[in-house]
């Protein structure tokens, strides 16, 4: 990967100064991750440029240097010894090290002065697009140019590249230039290469503190910079600010709640969790499995309730069992809380005896996952062998969609659907269901109800015959 | 004297302390057999006669008790046993695992225990002890027959006991050395016109008269009557003469069915209700005389509940048996195989619900039965009820052991009236033949296990890798009716020393000589992604043969398991062509099966691989390109105005170059393919089809119907180029190098080595099927565009392939042993935990690069 940093203050050959880089020699400066070298591809009084040439050892990335450890990829095939990164951060912060820091031993005013300066970087990674980019730069006072990189040109079915060559221009001192750099490259990148740990903290106020904080795109800067590691950012936001970390937890509380404000009269999930509380709170159900828990929503409602004494979460997934888990933080409940309370890994189509014995099941927005060929399996498993005295089920009302102003026509609502159904397809299912399996069936609408297209979510409750 | 046990029963040790029980075990049974309380105690409190730990010794005792049982192991108990109180907890065991009690009785003189008791330095707890445990024995021993106890032995003198031989004898309902051939039939119901009719249609001769028959048997077959000879039909004695004669020349073994049990009750004088068609068979018999009757009641009475057959692979029983009563001996054993279980729900007439017992059957024993009318038989994981309602006008039928195969013949007429139409609708017998795969078991598959595979060995499956099987399997994976096998992962081979490559012919070849392979294959490998393609002749074998209704007539799945195309009408035009092709060539017809199974690479790569190309592999290209470009601008610059970077610029030209060869190497594998004409099947196994495993071919016999297979369809299917190699003849081998090297330098993906054989030995086992050598080129896919700099060639050389080669083994085994369970009509949870199995693995952590 590459930068060219140009000036064109007369005598723009300053610029070696500044950057303590002989204009007239290659250097090189060895790396952990591979070697740096600077070199001038023009240099006169009118304009000179500064390259940073880093060549990244592809193989060390996924081996690791050599020592017994791994790298930090798995993958050999990687753009990352070509686009700019936080790589190019690191050797900017140890190539350029004085002049990020603003000292300059032969031109320190200069250093200390605005001056016309340009940087150049043909390979940026920006999955958010061109306005990620922009709105990180233009609130500095640069003028921005982007290229896109196309993808393949023999392949223009593939469509575009995430890459753009960026150039930005201003009138920045140097040091300026070079923390934005080094903050802001690694951040529209969005990947870092190496653990993200507390100094990271402790390198984001050094390098951006005098800037970032006023920066318009601050929080998503230092999310992005810090990976989305959100104590970190917690905690790099209240240094930033000079303010108190819990603070800062409160006033991140305080917008979620306004989101959730402005959410409400939409949260179609907590409607959903709604009716399928109130159905179960009415049925007198004692012991619930929740079949397809996913991350837990329910079962968090449901273990608020004394009504509910057992309660089984199922799911196939272990990372949403984990997350569930975690929300309902199981490890600190108190013993007859935890016993009220299990978590498993298990999938709906494999008969599963741990299913047997249940008051009431659920299968909250779960069988639109399954392939169709699949849902027989699913359902003898839950009718045949549970036998529960309640089943509850929801899935998309498929008609409802064309009111989702988001959502193109003819597309379902989770790219994972495989099936979203009309509620006459899903009253034809579960009908059929009901009468072989011996359980009476009620149809009830979940949602603001449309007078045309009914309502977005649609809910079956089978009630097994006495 | 000798004392007679069954081979597998719970035997009581009995008789008060120092008459010699335990020398008496160590002298008879193995050490393991032998459960003794003070060894428990010991285990329990560190001293064997500690009193107050009895308790909890016993709870030890009892659960390994109850393990050894299950696992039908014969098991001593070693303690005093002298109260009813302690028997009785032994006699409750046994019943629980319907296994005999037996008791061996040491009433030896008072004396005698005190003396020995008095010679040993941890016994001494006073004569008042052994002085009551003997009263405690003389006041209950008379009862241990009606305490449940089937064997009694008592030892009354040193002599007895110094004398004893214990003799283990097999239970009656083991035949395990009958290895047939059997005909097992079906319900006759005193069909006798049909069963005549039916035995000779199995080759048995019938002559005689009805009254006095005389049956010979095809040469060393063995019928076997499933029960249920008598009532409803026309003609109950005449059956019954036949059957008596066959079961008493040794051409026929019975076991009793409900009515004849029931009619056995009526001759022996009990007072039976007379339904269910036991009126016509007590009107036939009118006319017999009283020795006949006799003859009857005693024959059924003789009946044994069931028989395990052929070394335990054959259990036969009138209404079935679920896996832990097979071999056993119980009263509800005998209820099981009379009547079956029911659930203690009623139905919506009052009738009780039967339990479906085949349903939740997981035992490796085939279990033919009858009891039930079925419109068709239809197996059920490896269990199979013949009664076809001959009585009610369906047919008679046989099954022919180890065959698989069914005779039968139609009934003569209605004979007696059903009391719900019979046949039943045929789509009941649709959506018999669907229930069994619509429902695995989590216990099938999750969990720690090991599999059997008769190519390799055990191979085992880690809970973890299971964990994240279950996941991809249940989330994307196909209908597992479908899904009869997975594809191996396959090894390279060692990697090359030096020179400029990693992998190349000359280190498989080295590899398959040391093993004394003496030929070998090389396939061309095709670059696009891998198909496995499952096609019936219709949708009515599908459904006969995979138990799949509705989804159409075959699948073309991935490695994973996913269906290959979104697209259905594109899999359908597919596999029609395919089907065309197989018929247009012939091979339909050679190879007699109206179902196949192919192995294939479907291309282009881009078709399926489009979204790693569009992520990881274009973007890589074009960001190396771009940023190599500009690098090399600053340099060449930088070197106009007298800078001395040449050497920095030779050096990105050279990335630059390899980047370029990269972005060539991908494209070559790509093209825009909208529909069928764009795509190519190129197939190299015919993996399985009716009665063939074809895996287990050489690989002569797969290239051959391939390549008639391409001829007759060029557009679609793509043959693939090979040479065979003979390991002996350095030029063959050179041939086959030079090939190689032809075809990777013009943009080809390399080629795989297989042994000519198929399945080949060596003296370590399996070897490996296949091995292969990918190209310079291709690799830059694999290892990134720059993998060729010396520098990084030598790292890369440095990379574990021995696990991978296990892998790849394991993975083949369970593959190969998927395709034998269900080409051997295996049930299906049986070919679903090999399946299931491939994918586990897949989920190890080994260099997904190799």
């Amino acid at each position: 990967m590459l930068l060219n940093l140009t000036t064109t203050h007369e005598p723009a050959t300053d610029l070696g100064y500044l950057l303590a880089k002989h204009p007239q020699k290659l250097q090189s400066f060895e790396l952990a991750f591979g070697r740096a070298q600077v070199f001038y591809p023009q240099a006169d009084a009118q304009r000179c440029t500064a390259s940073l040439l880093l060549d990244i050892d592809p193989v060390g990335l996924v081996r690791g240097r050599g020592d017994g450890s791994e790298g930090p990829l798995a993958q050999y095939v990687n753009d990352r010894p070509y686009a700019a990164s936080s790589f190019l951060a690191v050797a900017i912060a140890r190539v350029y090290r004085s002049a990020l820091a603003g000292a300059s031993a032969d031109r320190d005013a200069l250093a200390q002065t605005p001056i016309p300066l340009e940087a150049e970087v043909p390979v940026l990674r920006a999955r958010g697009g061109e306005d990620a980019i922009r709105r990180c730069f233009e609130p500095l006072g640069y003028a921005v140019q982007l290229e896109p990189l196309a993808l393949d040109a023999r392949f223009p079915e593939w469509g575009a590249s995430p890459y753009w060559r960026l150039r930005i221009s201003g009138c920045v001192r140097l040091r300026e230039l070079l923390s934005h750099l080094y903050v802001l490259l690694p951040a529209i990148d969005g990947d870092k290469h190496y653990f993200v740990g507390d100094d990271e903290v402790d390198k984001l106020v050094a390098k951006a503190g005098d800037w970032l904080a006023a920066h318009p795109q601050r929080d998503w800067i230092a999310n992005r910079y810090l990976k989305r590691r959100r104590s970190l950012v917690r905690s790099a936001l209240a240094r930033l600010l000079g303010a108190e970390e819990d603070e800062v937890d409160r006033a991140e509380q305080a917008r979620e709640a306004a989101e959730e404000a402005i959410e409400r009269p939409l949260s179609l999930n907590e409607q959903r969790m709604g009716s399928v509380l109130s159905v179960l709170r009415q049925s007198g159900a004692r012991k619930v499995v929740d079949l397809g828990c996913g991350e837990g929503r329910l079962l968090g409602l449901l273990l608020k309730e004394k009504q509910f004494e057992g309660i089984l979460g199922i799911d196939v997934s272990l990372r949403a069992l984990d997350i569930a888990a975690d929300r309902l933080h199981l490890e600190r409940l108190p013993p007859s809380q935890r016993a009220r309370l299990q978590l498993a890994q298990g999938a709906l189509t494999y008969r599963d005896r741990r299913f047997e014995g249940f008051d009431a099941a659920c299968a909250i927005e779960v069988i639109e996952h399954m392939d169709p060929p699949r849902l027989p399996a699913f359902v003898r498993n839950v009718f045949e062998f549970a036998r529960p005295g309640l089943v509850v089920v929801t899935t998309p009302n498929a008609e409802y969609n064309a009111l989702f102003a988001d959502l193109p026509a003819g597309r379902m609502r989770h790219p994972d659907h495989r099936f979203e159904w009309t509620r006459a397809e899903f009253q034809a299912w579960a009908e059929a269901v009901a009468s072989r399996h011996g359980y009476g069936l009620r149809l009830l609408p979940v949602g603001p109800l449309d007078p045309l297209l009914g309502a977005p979510t649609q809910m079956a409750l089978f009630t097994r015959d006495a | 004297m000798s004392i007679r046990i069954p081979q597998l029963c719970l035997v009581a040790l009995v008789g008060p302390s120092g008459s010699g029980k335990s020398s008496f075990a160590r002298r008879h049974f193995a050490a393991t057999e032998v459960l003794s309380s003070d060894t428990c105690r010991g285990w329990v409190s560190d001293d064997e006669n500690a009193q107050h730990a009895s308790q909890d010794a016993f709870d030890v005792l009892y659960y390994v008790v109850r393990k050894r049982l299950a696992a039908g192991r014969l098991t001593v108990v070693d303690a005093t046993n002298v109260r009813p109180e302690d028997r009785k907890r032994i006699v409750e065991l046994a019943r629980e695992y319907h296994v005999f009690a037996a008791a061996i009785v040491f009433d030896l003189p008072e004396r005698l225990c005190q003396d020995r008791n008095a010679a040993r330095a941890d016994r001494q707890f006073g004569p008042h002890v052994v002085r009551s445990q003997l009263q405690a024995l003389h006041r209950s021993m008379r009862n241990l027959q009606r305490e449940g106890f089937r064997y009694i032995n008592v030892l009354r003198s040193t002599a007895d006991v110094d004398t004893a031989q214990i003799e283990r004898t097999p239970l009656w309902n083991d035949k395990r050395e009958d290895h047939g051939p059997f005909d097992l039939i079906g319900d006759v119901h005193g069909c006798y016109g049909e069963l005549l009719a039916l035995l000779r249609e199995l080759g048995y001769v019938v002559a005689g008269t009805r009254e006095q028959p005389q049956v010979q048997a095809p040469a060393g077959r063995k019928a076997v009557f499933v029960g249920d000879l008598v009532d409803r039909g026309p003609d109950s004695p005449g059956v019954l003469r036949l059957v008596m004669h066959m079961v008493g020349n040794g051409t026929a073994l019975c076991v009793p069915g409900n009515h004849d049990v029931k009619l056995q009750r009526k001759l022996a004088g009990r007072d039976v209700r007379i339904t269910h068609g036991l009126a016509e068979t007590l009107q036939q018999l009118e006319g017999e005389d009283t020795a006949f009757l006799q003859q009857i009641e005693r024959f059924v009475d003789g009946l044994v509940s069931h028989y395990v057959l052929d070394g335990g692979k054959l259990v036969v029983a009138h209404a079935g048996l679920s896996e832990e009563l097979q071999g056993r001996s119980s009263a509800r054993v005998r209820e099981f195989a009379l009547y079956g279980e029911t659930t203690g729900e009623t139905d919506a007439c009052g009738l009780p619900v039967r339990y479906d017992w085949a349903q939740d059957y997981r035992g490796r024993a085939m279990v033919v039965y009858g009891h039930t009318p079925v419109p068709e038989p239809e197996w059920v994981n490896q269990t199979l009820c013949i009664d076809t309602g001959c009585v009610f006008g369906g047919r008679l039928t046989a099954l022919r052991y180890p065959e698989r195969e069914l005779v039968s013949v139609p009934a003569m007429r209605i004979h007696y009236a059903p009391a719900a139409p019979f046949p039943a609708a045929p789509e009941a017998a649709a959506t018999a033949a669907v229930r069994e795969g619509s429902l695995l078991e989590l216990g099938d598959v999750a969990g720690k296990r090991t599999i059997e595979t008769r190519v390799f060995h055990r191979v085992g499956v880690r809970e973890e890798n299971a964990v994240a099987a279950l996941e991809v399997m249940s989330r994307f994976a196909l209908d597992p009716r479908w899904l009869i096998y997975l594809p191996p992962t396959m090894a390279p081979p060692a990697t090359a020393t030096d020179g400029d490559l990693l992998e190349r012919p000359q280190e498989a070849v080295a590899a398959y000589r040391h093993e004394g392979v003496p030929e070998l294959v090389c396939e061309e490998k095709h670059m696009g992604s891998r198909a496995v393609v499952v096609l019936c002749r219709d949708e009515t074998v599908a459904l006969r043969r995979f138990g799949i209704a509705g989804d159409g007539r075959g699948v073309i799945y991935t490695r994973s398991g996913r269906r290959f195309f979104a697209d259905r009408a594109l899999e359908a035009a597919l596999l029609a062509r395919l089907d065309a092709a197989l018929e247009s060539a012939g091979i339909w017809q050679e190879l007699a099966s109206d179902w196949v199974v192919l192995d294939a690479e479907l291309l282009p790569w881009s078709a399926k691989a489009q979204e790693l190309l569009q992520n990881q592999y274009a973007p890589t290209g074009a960001a190396a390109l771009a940023a190599l470009g500009a690098a090399e601008t600053a340099l060449a610059a930088a070197i106009a105005r007298g800078v001395a970077a040449g050497e920095a610029l030779a050096r990105v030209r050279t990335r630059h170059d390899a980047a370029q060869r990269f972005v060539d190497a991908y494209g070559r594998y790509c093209w825009s393919a909208q529909g069928l004409a764009d795509l190519r099947l190129a197939p190299f196994h015919v993996l399985a089809s009716e009665g063939n495993v074809g895996l287990a071919r050489e690989h002569r016999w797969h290239l051959g119907l391939i390549g008639r297979l391409a001829a007759a369809d060029p557009a679609l299917i793509r043959a693939t180029r090979h040479c065979f190699v003979d390991l002996s003849d350095e030029a063959s081998v050179a041939a086959a190098v030079a090939w190689w090297e032809q075809l990777t330098a013009e943009g080809g993906e390399g080629m795989v080595l297989k042994p000519a054989s198929g399945l080949a030995r060596g003296a370590r086992g399996l070897l490996q099927p296949a091995v292969k050598c990918r190209g310079r080129e291709y690799l830059r896919i694999i290892y990134g565009p720059e993998y060729t700099e010396p520098e990084n060639l030598q790292r890369l050389r440095v990379r574990g392939v021995r696990r991978k080669q296990s892998l790849a083994l394991r993975e083949f085994a369970l593959g190969i042993e998927a395709l034998y369970r269900f080409v051997e009509h295996e049930p299906l949870y049986r070919v679903h935990e090999c399946v299931f199995g491939v994918l586990a693995l897949e989920s190890e952590p080994v260099d997904a690069r190799l």
